[in-house]
């Protein structure tokens, strides 16, 4: 598997997110600079954590509008794997290719630990080696990573099976404890917590392994 | 008589006798800007005029040191082609003045010092103090600028995308108008890679690079160079705004810049701005430096070169280019959508000349600045000190009580409140994070790991400032050999009151004194660092605070922490119970807590069986015998047993004791030289131990869910350990509370 992880000005997990595909998965990454128009021979696109641009307007407000973006999305459009972690997954609600929105923590802070995830479907690309009902160990870091959106779009993503994720203890107040969805066309994966982190034994758990290995195993299956 | 009236030179701190130096160095009257240039570069806070004829007598070297002090941060080898950059830096008195900012551009600044030397920050700690926050008439005061600064170095650090790995947070009420603010950077650099603050190579081109120049922060410098009083509050224009996307940007741009080989030197314009790096790396490089300020990018328009010269606007950085390539710099700038002007270029007559609008407005020899700054050797006596040699009669009615009301005080209690607002996992390099003796972070490049600690105690310093200083430094060392790794440097931050008084330089004198006869005994040179003087409002001193960053190196990657793991493992106390007596049971967190009172001495440190303390825990540690490992220190053998305790696991221990000393004394003082491990192997533990000939008796076993403590089979305290664990855990949040309990009298 080859990934391109896209790097905005302002992206701050983008090492980790390459280092954790190449040196603990053993698979292939690179950078895709955020003016660049085109993601290139790539397998899947991560798009990582970090402040975009600085994120002062609305954390993703302004990647939306990036060349790469454009590109990512016809990429997703043409059925490409595409993972948003954490400001990853703003700019993915943001650019239109997931519903919803992050907003503000409820408790107004950042938070910065370690979160049980419990696996709510395995139908995904990026949890086909999970088991349902699973809960995985993940850190989460953000100031906005509360999940709302409205009741019906809610409705419709339980319908159609698209939590992928949800906390076991809400930590930020997210509707229905949601911490991670899918697009309809179940290819494009938005989660706050950070698999990129929880990569390898010293940082204290490899259960993000799971979400990056899935993808593996799901395109090795597609080919 | 000077062309200045007296209070233009007040106003800029300049006393008569400095301005007859100045007189003697230009050979003429300074202009207005030239006067505004000294006065920055002769504050305190850049010339160190009242505490760098002590800090000289500091140990600077080692084999490890690559670059000690004067430039902008210290750096040390850790071998395999690899090095660290790291240092200390004060933002008390902008963190007074407006919390979230001056917390922020204090994280900013000491960030910039490290990738200015060519290496990538990796890790961040802070230590934070502030008045109590539950302090009867400054509480309210106190809780705003704690969760101030706390979301200001948040704010900072996480967006720029480096974690905060650990720090300390402490509270007395000496700094109840003057919070301290200390921030630790540490970098990683290829031995190759590393740049230096000098310009060199006449005619090479002065690059300046990122935000504009505005009026913010003019005379921060300064600013920090005064005691508080009153008027204080209204310098808040003197505080800078940070920007820590701009900050990534130029951390990014910059290291990209650096490997095109086009950049001779580089520097950061901290405090006092462009004056500083304009004559401080002419200065280093034994060049001169002409600049025109029309040429720098600026803010608003109508901008004096007094202002200009003295902005501290941040997120800033000046560079010197080979001539000729400066399109290969000016290219990567551009790449990172950042800001980039040629404003002068290098010179070969040691001067700073700074044109605007083509008219010189100032022209000064670099050492004016720098080696001609005034240098007083001010007199000191004996330390300040108003407390009693003797403390109050105490007979504990509960320990038990006395334990809980420790665990949940602001110093001793769990600082998770913090610490999570902190991205602490950013880079996936932190193995042992915050809240533990030392922080470790991977270094991926090598395969090891750095470990690193701060430490002060105001109290033992105010009670002795040269043995607090000593002991900081032991602690600091033990904090660092609990987890493993050998201490190899340090960086300090000397945070004290007002030098012009002798009994507050004596502190200071005694201070460093002190912490240099401690940093030659444990073998970790001072590489840098910062001193912080004027910390006072309103004629109250803060207690003298030095502290002190130390790093340590580890051949592993896998680190051992301080929390139980297993029921049935014997506990060892390396190092042994320790002398004790209550004259030097003052200074406790007993004393504080429990007492109210502060009396007497430190406790007693043998710094030669301290040392060994910590060769042996270092190889228990090394041989993987330790499966949790922590020191003894605020609150003694008590607190320490009950941290271990606070394990996911629930573990507990019972310990039976045989001691001579009173209860109090036993579980509560705070001699040094201890730690806590607990083995499956005790008696290779103990041999260890005496083969380095320290004591290592075995005090006990771990236990599921109970934490009990005997002493020659008389029970002193017994308690489930979640009920502790409650307690310690959610302390700091209940002391944030606002309290509605001072009921107002109606008369």
């Amino acid at each position: 598997m080859k990934v391109g992880v896209v790097v905005f000005p302002g992206s701050n997990c983008d090492h980790d997110a390459w280092y954790a595909v190449s040196h603990n998965l053993g698979q292939q990454a690179e950078f895709l600079w955020h003016d660049s128009d085109r993601v290139g021979d790539v397998d899947a696109v991560i798009v990582p954590g970090g402040f975009s641009y600085g994120d002062y307007l609305r954390c993703g407000a302004i990647a939306k509008f990036s060349p790469i973006l454009k590109a990512v999305k016809k990429f997703a459009a043409d059925g490409g794997l595409v993972a948003g972690f954490c400001n990853g997954f703003q700019i993915l609600t943001e650019s239109g290719l997931l519903p919803g929105a992050l907003v503000r923590n409820r408790g107004l802070k950042f938070i910065c630990k370690p979160v049980g995830l419990r696996v709510e479907t395995t139908r995904t690309p990026f949890t086909a080696m999970a088991v349902k009902g699973q809960t995985l160990t993940i850190p989460i870091a953000h100031g906005e990573g509360c999940y709302v959106a409205d009741d019906r779009t809610l409705d419709e993503l339980e319908a159609e099976d698209r939590v992928v994720f949800r906390y076991a203890e809400n930590p930020n107040g997210s509707k229905r404890d949601i911490a991670g969805i899918c697009n309809a066309g179940r290819n494009v994966l938005g989660m706050m917590p950070h698999p990129e982190r929880a990569a390898d034994p010293l940082m204290g758990s490899t259960d993000g392994l799971v979400v990056l290995g899935s993808m593996v195993q799901s395109l090795a299956v597609a080919r | 008589m000077s062309a200045f009236p007296a209070e233009v030179l007040q106003a800029h701190r300049i006393t008569p006798d400095e301005y007859q130096v100045i007189l003697k160095e230009l050979g003429r009257e300074p202009s207005f800007t030239e006067l505004g240039i000294f006065s920055v570069m002769w504050s305190e806070h850049c010339s160190y005029k009242s505490s760098r004829i002590h800090l000289k007598k500091l140990p600077t070297r080692s084999k490890l040191v690559v670059q000690g002090p004067g430039e902008n941060a210290g750096i040390i080898d850790i071998g395999q082609g690899y090095a660290i950059a790291f240092k200390i830096e004060s933002h008390n008195h902008p963190s007074f003045i407006e919390p979230f900012q001056g917390a922020a551009t204090g994280v900013g600044g000491i960030l910039r010092d490290i990738f200015t030397m060519g290496a990538r920050p990796i890790a961040v700690l802070d230590a934070i103090r502030f008045g109590p926050l539950d302090d009867g008439t400054s509480g309210p005061r106190n809780r705003r600028i704690f969760e101030g600064v706390v979301s200001g170095i948040a704010h900072y650090g996480n967006c720029f995308g480096v974690p905060t790995v650990g720090g300390e947070c402490a509270f007395e009420a000496s700094y109840n108008g003057n919070p301290l603010v200390n921030v630790f950077a540490l970098g990683v650099v290829h031995k190759d890679d590393i740049f230096y603050a000098k310009a060199a190579g006449v005619g090479n081109p002065v690059i300046y690079v990122g935000s504009r120049t505005g009026r913010d922060g003019v005379h921060g410098a300064t600013m920090a160079s005064a005691e508080f009083t009153e008027e204080s509050k209204q310098k808040r224009p003197t505080v800078q705004v940070g920007d820590p996307f701009m900050e990534k940007l130029l951390l990014e741009a910059c290291i990209e810049a650096m490997k095109t080989g086009a950049v001779v030197g580089i520097q950061d314009m901290g405090a006092a701005g462009l004056t500083c790096s304009t004559c401080e790396m002419g200065g280093r490089g034994g060049t001169g430096l002409e600049i025109e300020l029309d040429l720098v990018p600026q803010r608003e328009t109508g901008l004096s070169s007094y202002e200009i010269m003295l902005s501290e606007s941040q997120e800033r950085m000046l560079l010197v280019a080979e001539k000729g390539r400066e399109e290969e710099v000016f290219r990567v700038f551009r790449k990172w959508g950042l800001e980039a002007a040629t404003i002068g270029v290098v010179t070969g007559d040691n001067r700073m000349r700074v044109k605007h609008h083509g008219e010189v407005v100032a022209d000064i020899p670099n050492p004016a600045l720098t080696d001609a700054a005034p240098m007083y050797d001010r007199p000191h006596t004996k330390p300040m000190r108003k407390v009693p040699m003797n403390g109050p009669e105490f007979a504990s009615r509960d320990l038990g009580a006395d334990l809980r009301a420790i665990l949940s005080s602001g110093d001793v209690c769990s600082k998770r409140y913090i610490w999570e607002q902190y991205d602490h996992m950013v880079r996936t390099n932190t193995t042992l994070g915050p809240g533990a003796d030392a922080a470790i972070v991977r270094i991926k490049e090598t395969g090891t790991s750095v470990a690193m600690t701060l430490d002060g105690n105001g109290r033992y310093c105010l009670l002795d400032p040269r043995e607090g200083a000593k002991l900081m430094v032991a602690e600091c060392c033990r904090n660092l050999s609990t987890v493993g790794a050998m201490p190899v440097a340090a960086t300090n931050n000397l945070n004290f009151g007002n030098p012009e008084r002798p009994e507050i330089m004596a502190q200071l004198v005694e201070a460093i004194e002190g912490m240099s006869e401690a940093c030659v005994h444990f073998e970790t040179p001072i590489t840098g660092g910062n001193v912080s003087l004027y910390n006072e409002t309103l004629g109250e001193a803060i207690f003298p605070t030095p502290v002190l960053g130390v790093v340590g190196l580890l051949p592993t990657q896998a680190p051992v922490s301080m929390r139980f793991k297993n029921a049935g493992r014997a506990v060892v106390l390396i190092g042994g119970i320790g002398p004790a007596e209550e004259v030097r049971f003052g200074g406790t967190q007993y004393a504080k807590q429990v007492l109210k009172a502060l009396w007497g001495l430190p406790p007693a440190l043998d710094m030669n069986y301290e040392k060994r303390v910590q060769a042996a825990i270092r190889q228990v540690v090394a041989e993987g015998l330790a499966e949790s490992s922590h020191d003894l220190s605020d609150g003694g053998l008590a607190v320490a047993l009950a941290e271990c305790s606070f394990s996911p696991g629930n573990i507990g221990a019972r310990m039976d004791l045989d001691s001579d000393l009173r209860p109090e004394l036993l579980l509560f003082h705070e001699g040094p030289s201890r730690v806590l491990v607990s083995t499956a192997n005790a008696a290779r533990v103990q041999a260890i131990c005496s083969a380095h000939e320290v004591a290592a008796p075995v005090i006990g076993a771990t236990v599921s869910g109970s934490l009990t403590i005997a002493n020659r089979g008389a029970v002193l305290i017994d308690s489930p350990v979640s009920a502790l664990h409650h307690l310690w855990e959610g302390a700091l949040e209940r002391l944030l509370q606002p309290v509605n309990t001072h009921v107002r009298q109606v008369s």
